[in-house]
């Protein structure tokens, strides 16, 4: 505008051109963001009987059976660590990926009610949906430090180094998160890979083993699976187990950091076209 | 207008959608499958199932501007508005928007049958682009607009119907952006609710608001738009004063006149004692072969015969667009007597009770003698009847109202 003031203008083009990840705008929607996620969380506890108490079941009942099979029956090492609070803390992280990216590969065709209805960064949907199972993570995570002393096992000065870990694990949760969110767009039978393609994660992800029984030479190769840099840092902050090698954590730290980038991208790129597919 | 003062504008913009046999999703197997067989093959781009929904279609709209777009089902308007509202992109051409825009393409957008009626009133307004304090401020005037205060806290899922999309409207009328794109929203509740949205719709015109409002009712755009639009298979068919274009449209909306001759052709079973001849709407609106919604359909039918008939049935039928059978009435059907006929032209004339949706019917005239099916005469299609949206007064058709009759029910609620 010519007279000043402060009137956005705004021109609509075809799709196409400069990737432009208008962050300002993303910022403008916050609180857009802040009501999904508040309504993902409200859903889920008012529409199950055991409400939160869900949050807490769900991994204490998976460290029940996984400390009975792996390890009483299996005797899987772990690395000097009780079995049952070594396989929790690998679980809650493991929770959170498991149950973000489900939501997130489905949220932008569950919500195609808003998209084909009104506009706002379409990266809303799914950044909201990984927000919103924060809260079993916190749940789970506030059972892990009650059971911790429960085991006598007490975090070193290591923790220092752990909201790093925990970035991570938003990072490469966020990142696969927007990977499939967009496929799931593109791909229609994305759906239907996404668990499989969870419990094949899970058992190349160090979670009821450590990387420690891996062969030497082949330990830092594990980190090319960026949940395993998670894992083992979780524990090594949290538990006191050994740390993890140099190369294993910086080749997690690079493979998620690249997933992360690479779908943000590749969401950008389908983006544009959500509106006229789902 | 000056350039200044223009706060939409449009050029060449278009849209192409891919329809036809390939559904628009692929699935992850059949990609790599595909990939597998044929590793540096590009996708075939398929130019057959390629439809513009929209095509070089340019237009200005100034600073408090109240602008009406009208066309058929399928004309592009909703397209339009959803390029507008940053919902979809155009394939090709540029609109610029100067100003914050809400769009309201439904009422309701993300209503959770879950939450409270204030937890809904809050997601609705945020979805809809308001801020959290601006619904604050409002929420008393929302919640009293819908009249369903003493609910505020109440899970939707306990709300009537009614109540919901009364606070679904409300929740869209107190919307405050510099530029509204409407769609269709303005038929929803009851008459009185209707009259309300009619009213806040004035209010938001006489705040010097910018409006783009599509409506198939032509009686809300004569109302609220000074300039309306007119599309057509996609494309600007007229721009300009609301009244021109809405006559524009009614003539051009059907090509079929409101007093037209009935070719020998249109008869499915010629006969050569007996064909119609002519057809006639009385009280057609516009001079179409057009009534508005539930006004009577009444029809003067000219038979010409050729030898004398005696025991003469004569039906007229309505049929939906696809050639389903809608109803047909005889005038012998409460056991009157048939009537006869001597060599000549005759008229008669028929009213039928208009119980039909709005929409596009076909009219049909058939006579048989009271002999059966033996003793069946002729049967023509006549004519093409529109019935509009709105009731002669301008009131729009009930739009929940769905299917070819218009449904008419009692009902009784969970205790």
């Amino acid at each position: 505008m010519i007279g000043g003031g402060v009137e956005p203008v705004r021109v609509i083009r075809p799709a196409g051109g400069a990737a432009d990840l208008r962050l300002a705008e993303l910022w403008a929607h916050r609180e857009l963001f802040g009501f999904l996620v508040r309504r993902d969380v409200t859903l889920r506890y008012k529409q199950t009987t055991l409400g939160v108490l869900w949050a807490v079941l769900q991994p204490a009942l998976a460290m029940v059976v996984f400390t009975l099979v792996f390890g009483r029956f299996a005797r899987i090492p772990s690395d000097g660590v009780p079995y049952a609070v070594f396989a929790y803390a690998g679980l809650v992280p493991w929770m959170f990926f498991a149950a973000a990216i489900a939501q997130a590969s489905q949220s932008l065709v569950a919500g195609a009610n808003l998209v084909t209805k009104v506009y706002f960064p379409r990266a809303i949907l799914p950044a909201a949906a990984v927000a919103s199972c924060a809260v079993d993570f916190l749940v789970a995570f506030g059972l892990l430090a009650l059971l911790m002393p429960l085991y006598g096992v007490v975090p070193g000065p290591a923790i220092a180094a752990f909201p790093v870990f925990l970035g991570l694990l938003l990072l490469v949760t966020a990142g696969v998160g927007v990977w499939l969110a967009a496929l799931n767009v593109a791909f229609r039978d994305v759906r239907y890979v996404v668990p499989f393609l969870t419990q094949f994660w899970l058992f190349v992800t160090p979670v009821i083993y450590p990387v420690s029984v891996l062969p030497e030479a082949l330990r830092p190769a594990a980190g090319l699976n960026p949940m395993a840099g998670v894992v083992e840092g979780f524990r090594w902050t949290l538990l006191g187990a050994p740390r993890p090698s140099a190369g294993l954590l910086a080749l997690s730290a690079a493979v998620g950091l690249a997933v992360f980038i690479t779908g943000v991208l590749y969401f950008r790129r389908v983006e544009d076209h959500v509106a006229d597919t789902v | 207008m000056s350039v200044r003062d223009v706060v939409i504008s449009a050029e060449g913009l278009g849209k192409r959608y891919r329809v036809g046999a390939h559904s628009p999703y692929r699935t992850l197997r059949e990609s790599i499958v595909r990939a597998v067989r044929a590793p540096f093959a590009r996708p075939a781009a398929d130019a057959s199932g390629v439809v513009w929904a929209l095509r070089d279609v340019g237009f200005a709209v100034a600073r408090g501007e109240v602008v009406g777009v009208i066309g058929k089902n399928g004309a592009g308007k909703t397209t339009l508005l959803r390029i507008l509202a940053r919902i979809t992109r155009p394939t090709e051409g540029t609109a610029t928007i100067r100003g914050r825009v809400g769009a309201l393409l439904e009422t309701g957008t993300g209503f959770q049958r879950e939450l409270t009626g204030r937890e809904n009133v809050y997601l609705n307004g945020t979805i809809l682009g308001m801020r959290r304090a601006e619904i604050a401020a409002k929420l008393d005037e929302i919640v009293e607009f819908a009249g369903v205060g003493p609910f505020l806290d109440t899970d939707l899922k306990h709300y009537s119907t009614g109540m919901q999309m009364r606070l679904a409207f409300s929740v869209a009328a107190h919307l405050r952006p510099e530029i509204l794109l409407v769609d269709e929203v303005l038929a929803v509740g009851d008459l009185e609710f209707q009259k309300k949205c009619m009213g806040k719709m004035e209010d938001v015109r006489g705040e010097g608001r910018t409006v783009l409002l599509v409506s198939h009712s032509l009686g809300a755009i004569r109302a609220l738009c000074a300039r309306a639009i007119l599309l057509d298979a996609g494309r600007v068919a007229a721009v300009g004063p609301a009244e021109a274009v809405i006559a524009q449209y009614l003539a051009a909306t059907h090509s079929d006149a409101a007093d037209q001759a009935v070719p020998v052709r249109a008869h499915f079973s010629p006969s050569a004692a007996i064909r119609v001849e002519r057809v006639r709407l009385l009280d057609a609106v516009a001079g179409g072969f057009r009534v508005h919604w539930r006004q009577a359909i009444s029809l003067a039918v000219t038979l010409a015969v050729e030898v004398p008939l005696a025991g003469v049935s004569v039906g007229v039928g309505i049929r939906g667009p696809e050639g389903s059978h809608v109803f047909t009435v005889h005038h012998d059907d409460d056991g009157a007597r048939g009537w006869d006929f001597s060599p000549g032209r005759h008229e008669i004339e028929v009213t039928l009770e208009n119980t039909l949706r709005p929409g596009f019917y076909r009219v049909h005239v058939g006579a048989h003698r009271e002999s059966g099916r033996a003793g069946h005469l002729f049967a023509a299609d006549v004519a093409g009847l529109e019935v509009l949206g709105t009731t002669a007064d301008g009131r729009p058709a009930v739009s929940s109202n769905t299917g070819v009759v218009n449904g008419a029910a009692t009902w009784k609620g969970p205790q």
